[in-house]
């Protein structure tokens, strides 16, 4: 099989995986990048949500043929320290519960900044009912979109969290 | 999950002490442990009698450097006790939270009461970590003292550092800890702690510790365990409840690039309750789905292809003719309902429910010839450990049992089907196995919350008061799909927020059940979730019928103060009348209740005793001409003890208001064919940004100890929602989900 070759996260990359695999799996999977999560797997819930050339797409159903060539950006990537204003506002509003959702509501936040970087109530409901919160964190979600755009217009940094060592099994 | 019934719970009984186990840090560790048993928990008087415990278990490890190191014997399931726990710890002990580490406790029953549930983590461990972080101190202090040949009492402790004298002389925990393992551990119950006045992180809203993993993608979930070797696997299971394959063909699935296997696996009963089917094992997620979409197999539906919605309905509705078992009789209500001029008499339904966790169930197991290594998200590590141990014939030391993290638990990840399924693959297969669960798997193989059909009846007294309250709960009873009806209680687990009804002194409650082989389990507040909508639905239709608003209803109803005892399970908390008033009270004055509302609004409220926590909840709802529902505002009184974090507690409150808000809106298990017809996000719909509600948590300020927070803001939400939708058009929902036809 010939091989398919896209850039993820800025890093050129190569796979055999048959052109019909869905994005997330060939993430998941052959590239270890297992921060994009599995919810539905029909594009129902969101939490597969990657950016494809800088907008956001579900990527459980998105077959790599359809990426041949092009650029992902994965929750991985959208900073290198945890720095973009969308994780810093998570941060300070204390977003995440359980947290398995999170990476989806993060690339869909941050594709909708960079469409919008002053977004309305009404721009956020358009752009963010399509990711499921089970934990039910969407008054906090909206909180920090509004902070989120307040920081990239600022470029202020917001207040730091505890250093701690990246998450991981325990 | 109601924490009276918890699965696994073990009292231990140590009769050692364990100091410096070298653990995963360098340098001498400090290892302080306690019990954490009820009987500690308990404000005992001296001659009451309780066993000896000699309790050390390891807690608290400090290195030489003086980094801290904090166990946590609970699941992070999103809960935050993975902050909330420690934080108890770190008071008594003394340290600089934002510097701390923390571990996750041994799957080891003996050290640990293990399993997360029944909203009971936080009120659980407050003493015992308090103690636990206390004797550290006092070890450390005695240690100190010690060094500088000067009296304990003239020590004191200030961030991870024992200081003495003026000018002042210190010594870091790290330079201690080798000295202080040596010493004897104080007597845990008596050890002094804290005054509450000088609390500095309890109740403070210390940030998560869990959360910047959880937004950069680094937190590891079940779902992403990967180790060396490891094969993925999918399972096909008969959509019919305990159904088998009759037979399969695996040609084609075999044929597939990345297949590396198929095999049956069996169904396994009592203990686990597994459906059993056909796994498919290959190299890749996809590989496996892809395998065993390609499988062709016959199921042999079984008994339960004669089950649905409607035959079970059918029973209820037969069931609810007749007298059930009492199971409680206060005062004589037949005679009071016998005697009054007017009655008034509901029927409540409501369905089963899903999980429906963000992350499917699923599981990794790795067998070795020594032992067995396995990473569950779990509510339940040892739970997993027995099922896992028992498959391999290895002892329960040999086989380790990780918790990561679960995208979410609700009571669902108490089970362990998903360990059983990884550890057959893993035994049949040889290999290192993760098996994964698709969101249709997920969603047809649950532990559903129960179905309930309610028979009420009422009658008022001159003043407009209930002088009899008449309820008969029938309901596809937990405890007999897990055991024999002459083995088991089958009301126990369902009459909670029903069995402590506080207003009525007359009342007769009667249970009765159906036959169905529907699986059923533990739902976020279990049945405090269905009972708490027909408590609080049918004192809402009392009051409009007495002519009295709701809120001063209850207010009336609540007093004088008093406690209710639940006869069936004679140590459960009492309900304290005083404690639920207080909370109403608190809502009304929070949501500005009888305040004008604009046209077309309307206001419900409903208050709830469960898990030890009272809440009470006023909702804010509009209903358009269309039958098109809107609901507004939340706003939610807690009095759940002491607040460890605030911001914490919030979002608990938060949680499960939108929990049980979409249950209460779309939520809707449906059987056919004895087998489940929803599969996705797309029938079974949930509730999302554009429809939040604005919520707003308030929280009683109180010295007692804490309660829990997990569950008990789910059981008034859609009452408070019905009641308001009542209050908007004079529709009265008595069934859920509440459908467009109730409201056009």
């Amino acid at each position: 099989m010939a091989a398919i070759t896209f850039e993820v996260n800025g890093q050129h990359k190569s796979v055999e995986d048959s052109p019909d695999t869905p994005l997330l799996w060939v993430l998941r999977d052959t590239l270890g990048l297992t921060g994009t999560k599995y919810g539905c797997g029909m594009a129902l819930c969101g939490a597969c949500t990657v950016h494809l050339d800088g907008k956001p797409i579900r990527s459980c159903l998105t077959p790599i043929s359809q990426i041949a060539g092009k650029k992902i950006t994965t929750i991985e990537g959208l900073s290198r320290d945890t720095s973009h204003p969308v994780q810093r506002a998570w941060i300070t509003e204390q977003v995440p519960q359980c947290g398995y959702c999170q990476s989806g509501q993060i690339m869909s936040a941050a594709a909708l900044l960079a469409a919008k970087p002053n977004p309305t109530n009404a721009d956020i409901d358009e752009a963010m009912a399509g990711n499921i919160c089970r934990c039910g964190m969407y008054q906090r979600i909206r909180k920090a979109i509004h902070l989120a755009a307040k920081l990239a217009a600022n470029g202020k940094a917001a207040p730091r969290a505890a250093a701690k060592p990246a998450g991981g099994a325990l | 999950m109601n924490r009276t019934s918890r699965i696994g719970r073990t009292v231990s009984d140590l009769s050692r002490r364990d100091f410096l186990k070298a653990g995963s840090i360098s340098g001498a560790a400090l290892l302080i442990g306690f019990q954490l048993g009820r009987d500690l928990l308990a404000e005992a008087t001296p001659q009451q009698e309780r066993p000896v415990i000699n309790p050390l278990n390891a807690w608290v490890k400090i290195d030489s450097s003086g980094q801290v190191t904090l166990v946590v014997n609970k699941d992070e399931i999103g809960q935050g006790v993975y902050t909330s726990l420690p934080m108890i710890l770190a008071e008594e002990l003394d340290v600089d939270f934002s510097k701390i580490l923390v571990e996750h406790a041994p799957t080891d029953t003996k050290i640990y009461d293990l399993g997360t549930g029944g909203s009971g983590s936080v009120g659980d461990s407050w003493m015992p970590l308090r103690r636990a972080g206390a004797a550290a101190r006092a070890m450390l202090i005695t240690a100190a003292a010690q060094a500088w040949n000067v009296p304990t009492e003239t020590c004191r402790t200030e961030n991870g550092r024992v200081l003495h004298g003026h000018p002042v002389r210190s010594l870091g925990y790290g330079e201690l800890v080798e000295a202080a393992a040596k010493l004897p551990v104080p007597a845990l119950d008596k050890v002094p702690l804290k005054n509450h006045a000088e609390f500095h992180l309890i109740g403070t809203s210390v940030p998560r510790y869990d959360i910047p993993p959880k937004v950069n993608g680094s937190a590891i979930f079940g779902m992403d365990v990967r180790v060396p070797g490891m094969l993925y696997a999918v399972v096909a299971r008969c959509p019919t409840f305990g159904g088998k394959p009759a037979k399969f063909d695996a040609t084609k699935a075999r044929a597939l690039p990345g297949v590396r296997g198929v095999l049956e696996i069996a169904s396994v009963g009592p203990g686990s309750f597994t459906a059993g089917g056909i796994a498919v094992v290959a190299d890749s997620t996809w590989a496996a789905m892809q395998g065993r979409k390609a499988l062709e197999i016959e199921w042999e539906s079984g008994p339960a292809a004669s089950e649905s919605s409607a035959s079970i309905r059918e029973q209820f509705v037969a069931l609810a003719e007749k007298p059930g078992k009492v199971v409680r009789n206060d005062g004589d209500a037949e005679a009071a309902l016998a005697n009054a001029a007017h009655k008034i008499e509901a029927i409540y339904e409501l369905p089963f429910l899903a999980h429906a966790t963000m992350e499917p169930m699923n599981g990794t197991v790795v067998i070795r010839d020594d032992g067995a290594e396995a990473w569950m998200p779990t509510q339940a590590p040892q739970w997993a450990q027995s099922i896992i141990a028992g498959a391999t014939k290895l002892p329960r030391e040999k086989v380790v049992v990780h918790s990561v993290y679960s995208g979410g638990g609700f009571g669902r990840r108490y089970q362990s089907d998903f360990a059983m399924e990884a550890v057959q693959i893993a035994k049949a297969t040889g290999e290192p196995i993760h098996l994964m669960w698709t969101r249709e798997d997920d969603m047809q193989h649950d532990f559903y919350r129960p179905a309930t059909y309610q028979k009420l009846s009422a009658a008022l007294d001159s003043n407009g008061n209930p002088a009899a309250w008449l309820q008969r709960i029938v309901s596809t009873s937990i405890r007999l799909f897990w055991d024999r009806a002459d083995r088991v209680v089958p009301e126990q687990q369902e009459i909670h927020g029903a069995i402590q009804q506080p207003y009525c002194a007359n009342t007769r409650l009667e249970y009765a059940y159906p036959q169905t082989r529907v699986p059923r389990a533990w739902w976020r507040s279990v049945s405090d979730s269905m009972n708490g909508f027909v408590t609080e639905s049918f004192v809402d239709e009392l009051a409009w019928t007495a002519k009295v608003d709701p809120l001063e209803y209850r207010l009336r109803l609540l007093s004088p103060a008093r406690k209710i005892k639940n006869p069936v399970q004679p140590d459960a908390t009492l309900n304290d009348t005083a404690r639920l008033a207080n909370v109403v009270k608190l809502v009304k004055e929070k949501s500005g209740w009888g305040s004008p509302l604009a046209a077309g609004r309307g206001r419900g409220i409903a208050s709830h005793f469960s898990f030890d926590t009272y809440v009470a909840q006023v909702a804010e709802v509009s209903v358009g001409k269309d039958g098109t529902l809107k609901v507004h505002r939340v706003v939610c009184a807690v009095d759940c003890g002491r607040v460890v974090n605030p911001d914490g507690a919030a979002a608990q409150a938060e949680s499960a208001i939108v929990y049980a808000l979409t249950a209460a809106l779309y939520g809707e298990i449906t059987i056919d064919k004895g087998a489940v017809q929803q599969s996705n996000f797309n029938d079974y719909q949930m509730l999302r940004i554009n429809e939040m509600p604005k919520v707003e948590v308030h929280f009683v300020p109180s010295e007692e100890n804490p309660t829990g927070m997990g569950e008990p803001c789910v059981p008034p939400i859609a009452p408070a929602v019905t009641n308001a939708i009542y209050a908007a058009t004079r529709k009265r929902i008595r069934r859920l989900p509440i459908r467009s036809e109730d409201l056009a």
